[in-house]
């Protein structure tokens, strides 16, 4: 019993250290299950993971939500000239633009 | 956290080292409210579903299965065909997933599923437990559908349709061949992967024999009467290389049927002989074989799924996504696969929670490379109806017939764009 009494003590600090990084805010992130992030998730294939771009499409990441409601209307109007950006946000509505716009506004 | 005591450590890691179970030590955690989710193939739908999982819900364990140490994309797989880019540019790895998403990455084959003990089978015999299943595996290649082009013959006539050590075979012949030769390309019919790919592979190989071989040409014998961009590809074609790329449509003689690699030849429908000195044939395709073993795929040799969540019609709690689904409207693209990977995290993470999941959204969006300064591209926004995954009306479409080259020039600088981000977004 001295044995298993001496073990007990190193085998709960390996079980305590080997959990840490995994439980370590190991919860539910209610952001990326909104409405608002399955839009947005959409744009992320180009534009890159939370709106930031390793590459030549520009990053949206962190912009004023106004900013960024601005232009995607200006892109689906045609005022502002694009390639691809006009066909897209043709699909989308200006409730789910507001929710795109505030979902990459809030990401620094 | 706190009930988990030693007792139950050494009971669980003891019991998984004896059942062979192989896996994270700490799965049992999660079983409650956030679970164990094994993803089957590393691709762009199965890399992005485990990404996203993590990030939806750190708490659950993702599991990734997948035989091969780097990913090589068939996007711009093209370019490497074409001598623009090396295969270690458009291979990637799976440290990231591993270290900066706690994704536990097995390098290993899966054989078999077992939907109603809810394991997956490796080919070492050992298995992986689940309580949510993701199948992203791809494609197979139907060999024999086309007489005499097996996997045999594809080392002679080589698919080039997963990329790695086929897209370097063709890349040596076209080295290899002489200037005045030609290039047969034989695309199938509809569906198969990447519709647009037959076409900008066509584009770059001109592109390539354009610069170092002028008096060759390309024919193009398809099995289909229409294409993906087809007036834009053609716009392209008689721009940038006239005279030199021939399409022949199905109903006019351009389905080939048999092939002979002994003589290098392809014959159609009526018998036509066709000689070529390289000829990249692209088979038929269906839902990578252990979709069969799993008995999700129907009698098309693909995979029906709920399109919401992309749950299995076939087999409960099992998720297939990408290529091998049957995904309404969308294409069978990498960026599809990772649109679709995102939409079935939500799902699965809004299922282990108890919450509902919001509305589905969905994005394809392909660029296509015509030459390095030249790109078009195809987009579409996509929402479930009635009748599945529809395009949401007025959205997406072709670049226009009507541009300048300064648009053109630009669509090519966002093609890499996209290659960067679409990458970076699964793995980064």
């Amino acid at each position: 019993m001295r044995t298993a009494n001496r073990l007990k003590a190193p085998l709960l600090i390996l079980a305590a250290l080997l959990c840490l990084p995994i439980v370590a805010n190991a919860e539910l992130q209610k952001s990326e299950i909104s409405r608002g992030a399955m839009l947005s998730n959409t744009c992320a294939g180009c534009h890159g993971t939370d709106g930031k771009s390793p590459g030549a499409v520009p990053s949206i990441n962190g912009k004023p939500k106004e900013f960024l409601e601005m232009a995607i209307k200006k892109y689906r109007s045609g005022e502002w000239d694009s390639t691809v950006m006009r066909r897209h946000v043709r699909g989308y509505t200006d409730e789910e633009i507001s929710l795109i716009a505030e979902y990459f506004a809030s990401k620094k | 956290m706190s009930r988990f005591t030693r007792r139950d450590f050494l009971k669980f890691t003891g019991a998984a080292s004896a059942l062979g179970v192989v896996g994270h030590p700490f799965n049992a955690f999660a079983a409650g409210a956030a679970g164990r989710v094994v993803v089957i193939g590393g691709g762009f739908g199965g890399a992005t579903v485990a990404k996203y999982l993590h990030r939806i819900n750190p708490a659950i364990h993702v599991t990734l299965i997948e035989p091969n140490a780097e990913f090589v994309t068939c996007p711009f797989s093209n370019l490497v065909v074409a001598g623009m880019r090396d295969l270690a540019s458009i291979s990637h790895g799976y440290e990231r997933l591993r270290d900066k998403y706690a994704v536990n990455v097995i390098h290993e084959a899966a054989t078999s599923v077992d939907p109603v003990a809810k394991k997956v089978v490796l080919a070492s015999g050992k298995f992986v437990p689940y309580d949510r299943l993701v199948m992203s595996p791809g494609i197979r290649m139907l060999w024999g559908e086309i007489e005499g082009y097996d996997e045999a013959a594809a080392e002679k006539m080589p698919h080039a349709w997963k990329a790695g050590p086929q897209t370097l075979n063709l890349r040596r012949q076209l080295e290899a061949m002489p200037d005045g030769g030609t290039v047969i390309i034989a695309p199938p019919a509809n569906p198969y992967r990447c519709p647009p790919g037959p076409y900008e592979r066509a584009s770059l190989i001109a592109h390539y024999l354009k610069q170092n071989k002028p008096k060759s040409k390309i024919l193009i014998l398809d099995a289909k009467d229409k294409f993906s961009k087809q007036p834009l590809f053609e716009q392209g074609w008689n721009k940038l290389y006239p005279g030199m790329i021939e399409w022949v449509k199905g109903t006019k003689g351009g389905r080939v049927v048999r092939v002979d690699t002994s003589s290098n030849t392809v014959y159609n429908e009526i018998g036509d002989a066709f000689k070529a000195d390289v000829i990249n044939l692209i088979p038929p395709q269906a839902a990578a074989e252990i979709t069969q073993a799993a008995g999700v795929a129907d009698s098309t040799g693909w995979c029906p799924v709920n399109q919401v969540t992309f749950e299995s019609l076939m087999q409960k709690d099992v998720h297939v996504i990408g290529d091998s689904s049957i995904a309404g409207a969308m294409p069978k693209s990498g960026y599809a696969a990772s649109s679709e990977g995102k939409v079935a995290a939500t799902a699965i993470a809004t299922h282990f929670a108890g919450l509902e999941m919001p509305e589905p959204s969905y994005v394809n969006t392909c660029y296509s490379l015509m030459a390095p300064d030249y790109g078009i591209s195809v987009a579409a926004v996509y929402r479930m109806t009635d009748d599945g995954i529809t395009k949401v009306e007025g959205s997406g479409g072709d670049s226009p017939l009507l541009a300048t080259e300064g648009q053109r020039r630009m669509e090519a600088v966002y093609a890499t764009g996209w290659y960067d981000s679409v990458t970076s977004d699964m793995f980064w």
